[in-house]
């Protein structure tokens, strides 16, 4: 899973706890990941708008599979569901 | 300008000389957007680059290099690059007033000024080292095309200088 070319790119904030949800999530599941780090001002957050839609963190890409996600709780759940046990990556 | 006393000097350095190869390392890289961790190898891999080294962001010298950078408008030639001990955050206020089109490597802990002997440990501020004025242009694989670095505190490079070896090898 821990290939030297991550896939998935993770949009943070520092010391955001949404953030620090989903790199527990990653790192328990030995996914490697890129993070960006963000503005803490929402408005200037003009990066994750494009990429995400929305300005909110976390937000992931994950090349692996095409999928563009923001919410903590979607992502590990969609975290889990594709890469946990029984995956279907 | 032309003072009525003696420029404090710094201590010789055995910095990268043209000829050789930059050091590599990874430290958080500052863009309009985000930063990331990212290695300077990776960076030179997109085209010739002027590394510049500077004191903290807000230091005069800071402001001075960087606004001379802009109005010799060297970004249209080269990748500008910058390494200071400021963190990200200041680093994103530098690029919103100055530095058009660089990125700024945070290297909070002066450890790429180690490598590079350039460090500048900081007299009245006791456990503070940043970086000495400096200037590496590199080639694609961190070849050191023409280097300067401050030997007084504080210096500044010779800009026409830069701009000759821009002219030559970028």
């Amino acid at each position: 899973m821990t290939d030297s070319d991550p896939q998935i790119t993770l949009y943070r904030l520092q010391a955001c706890p949404f953030c620090e949800r989903v790199v527990r999530v990653l790192d328990d599941l030995d996914i490697a990941y890129d993070s960006r780090f963000v503005e803490p001002m929402h408005s200037e957050r003009n990066v994750v708008k494009r990429v995400s839609g929305k300005r909110s963190v976390p937000a992931i890409v994950d090349e692996n599979t095409g999928v563009t996600m923001s919410e903590s709780a979607n992502i590990v759940e969609y975290l889990e569901h594709t890469y946990g046990d029984g995956g279907a990556a | 300008m032309e003072l009525e006393f003696e420029v404090t000097d710094l201590p010789a350095s055995d910095h990268p000389e043209a000829g050789d190869v930059a050091p590599d390392f990874t430290r958080p890289l500052v863009g309009a957007e985000y930063w990331a961790d990212t290695s300077l190898s990776a960076v030179v891999a997109e085209g010739p680059t002027l590394l510049v080294f500077h004191p903290m962001d807000g230091a005069f010298p800071t402001t001075y290099m960087w606004n001379a950078i802009d109005d010799h408008g060297f970004g249209e030639d080269v990748q500008l690059v910058g390494v200071s001990a400021s963190s990200p955050y200041e680093h994103k206020d530098l690029l919103e007033e100055r530095a058009e089109g660089a990125r700024l490597f945070s290297d909070p802990d002066a450890g790429v000024a180690e490598a590079y002997d350039v460090e500048n440990h900081l007299d009245g501020m006791e456990g503070v080292t940043e970086h000495r004025p400096a200037v590496f242009l590199l080639d694609a694989d961190r070849t050191v095309q023409y280097a300067w670095v401050a030997d007084e505190w504080p210096a500044f490079p010779d800009y026409e200088e830069v701009a000759a070896a821009i002219d030559e090898h970028a």
